[in-house]
């Protein structure tokens, strides 16, 4: 038919994009990870990985991302509640996303300044007589930074499953005399139980990967896997040793996509 | 049970303002020692406009957001483009795993990480020979914008009646023609959108334009990096507060785009 023939015009550019731009550089990555760093063929890189250092530093970065989510989580459900019971709840979900419209490096160096030995939490700290505390370049600042840079993407999917959920569930909860306790754990929660998985894959796999919160409030003192394949990448220029490390985050990834995946 | 409900919606209203008040708080923090002549974001000494006049002559910080804008810009027209196809394409399929496929391959680089990305098209950069600068980072952005746009399109023309290009072929239009005044008119508002949500992830994009910008170039996100890693300096304070009002008129733009768009197909839909 003619179809086919203006489907094969059409389909030109974007498949050229998915061979050169999708397909390929995974490939590449893949490919990469069997070389050393002398640029002979080895698996080198792999028995790097499961050293107790590598092991050690993907733990980490596992557990950070996981606390990352979890607090994300707690902060934002409530708030996608409420916010759905306001007036003109669009306009204020709009205000929510803003903030993430601005460039997440200046919010990180925001926090430069409010955490900085100076900065007003200092001065705070100083005034009710605790005293001056190093808080930049902590586990703590690194974990709420992320998390004040994550709230917004979290809110929104579970806005929208909570906005999406009829109202008449909760009356027959309610008429069949289930305390509100009750209809949030029976009712509520597992039928937005799609949104809450949306909004933890959006945070949980870039909390693995956050180089640039790492150094610039972490100070180093926090390794992502996303700082060490920066560091191998732009740094050290070890590329075989920073794509194994990509292929076990892309890894990863997939599985967290199936555990978190809606149709499973 | 009246006075129960009202405590717990006064409790909703003190929580959504401590969480409105912890998101804006940094930003207003820091456009508010923008104006400080102290020079440190401690101790607000004085008002003052010198950081917004240094902003505004320094000439290498004018031609970086000169060259993030002429990417971000660029990049989108392109990824608008060859969005618009892909997603024609996929919606000419007509079986659903030739769909589900090419829409899980649209959705790999929407799900990646960006240092993914950014290492992986590295790579690809450097084996393809393609000099790191202007050109990789244009490249990039559009090869991710593009997916976003699809997804943004795609909708749009399901949501098109098959019956209306029936319609047109039977009054003799021809191919061309179908697509330019029937489909495209009818997804517009679709490529808007991408076309819009492509321009932000441009100009937002830290992690895969650091990647693979090279040395000589430079965009905004960069450069702010850069900066800030040397750490504390107003000329920042004074960028963010500008970029944040920038932000807002987006906003502004965006919303109101948005509700042009609603009215338009609730009157195609009547």
């Amino acid at each position: 038919m003619h179809n086919k023939h203006i489907r094969r015009i059409y389909m030109i550019p974007y498949a050229l994009w998915i061979t050169l731009f999708v397909i390929t550089p995974i490939i590449l990555v893949g490919y990469y990870s069997f070389f050393d760093i002398e640029g002979n063929l080895s698996i080198v890189n792999y028995q790097k990985f499961f050293t107790p250092v590598y092991l050690k530093m993907t733990l980490s970065s596992f557990w950070y991302a996981f606390l990352i989510t979890l607090i994300s989580l707690i902060i934002a459900y409530p708030t996608a509640f409420f916010l759905t019971k306001t007036k003109h709840k669009q306009l204020w979900l709009l205000l929510i996303i803003v903030p993430s419209w601005v460039n997440l490096l200046l919010k990180a160096y925001a926090f430069i300044g409010i955490f900085g030995k100076y900065g007003p939490t200092n001065y705070f700290l100083e005034w009710i007589g605790i005293g001056t505390k190093q808080i930049l370049f902590t586990d703590f600042s690194f974990i709420f930074v992320a998390v004040y840079i994550f709230i917004p993407f979290m809110i929104l999917p579970i806005f929208n499953a909570l906005n999406e959920l009829s109202p008449s569930f909760i009356d027959a909860a309610n008429d069949l005399g289930a305390s509100r306790w009750a209809t949030f754990r029976r009712v509520i929660f597992p039928l937005t139980l799609d949104g809450v998985k949306t909004g933890c894959q959006i945070v949980f796999i870039p909390a693995l990967s956050l180089f640039m919160l790492t150094r610039l409030i972490a100070g180093n003192r926090v390794i992502t896997l996303g700082t060490a394949i920066e560091q191998h990448f732009l740094v050290t220029q070890d590329w075989g040793m920073g794509a194994t490390i990509a292929v076990f985050l892309m890894l990863i990834m997939f599985i967290f996509m199936i555990l978190t995946g809606k149709d499973v | 049970m009246y006075k129960v409900h009202n405590k717990s919606s006064s409790f909703a209203k003190i929580y959504l303002i401590l969480i409105f008040l912890l998101l804006y708080t940094p930003i207003l923090f820091l456009i508010f020692y923008s104006f400080n002549s102290g020079g440190t974001m401690g101790s607000f000494k004085g008002f003052t406009l010198d950081w917004y006049r240094d902003l505004f002559k320094d000439m290498r910080l004018f031609l970086i957001v000169l060259n993030t804008f002429a990417i971000a810009i660029l990049s989108s027209l392109v990824a608008t483009i060859v969005g618009i196809f892909g997603a024609l394409a996929i919606h000419s399929y007509k079986q659903r795993k030739t769909r589900n496929t090419l829409l899980s391959l649209n959705n790999v680089l929407m799900v990646s990480p960006d240092v993914i990305i950014g290492a992986s098209f590295l790579i690809l950069f450097t084996i393809g020979g393609i000099k790191l600068g202007f050109i990789s980072v244009l490249l990039s952005h559009i090869a991710f914008s593009i997916p976003i746009v699809v997804l943004l399109v795609l909708p749009k023309l399901t949501e098109m009646n098959p019956t209306l290009m029936d319609a047109a072929r039977d009054l003799g239009a021809n191919n061309w023609q179908i697509l330019t005044k029937v489909i495209l008119p009818y997804i517009t508002p679709g490529i808007f959108a991408g076309f819009f949500m492509a321009l932000t992830y441009s100009l937002d994009d830290f992690a895969v334009t650091f990647f693979v910008t090279g040395n000589g170039f430079s965009t905004l996100s960069v450069e702010i990096y850069s900066l800030a890693r040397r750490g504390i300096s107003l000329n920042i304070n004074a960028l963010s507060a500008v970029l944040f009002l920038f932000t807002i008129a987006l906003v502004i733009v965006y919303f109101l785009l948005q509700q042009r768009s609603n009215l338009k197909t609730m009157g195609v839909r009547k």
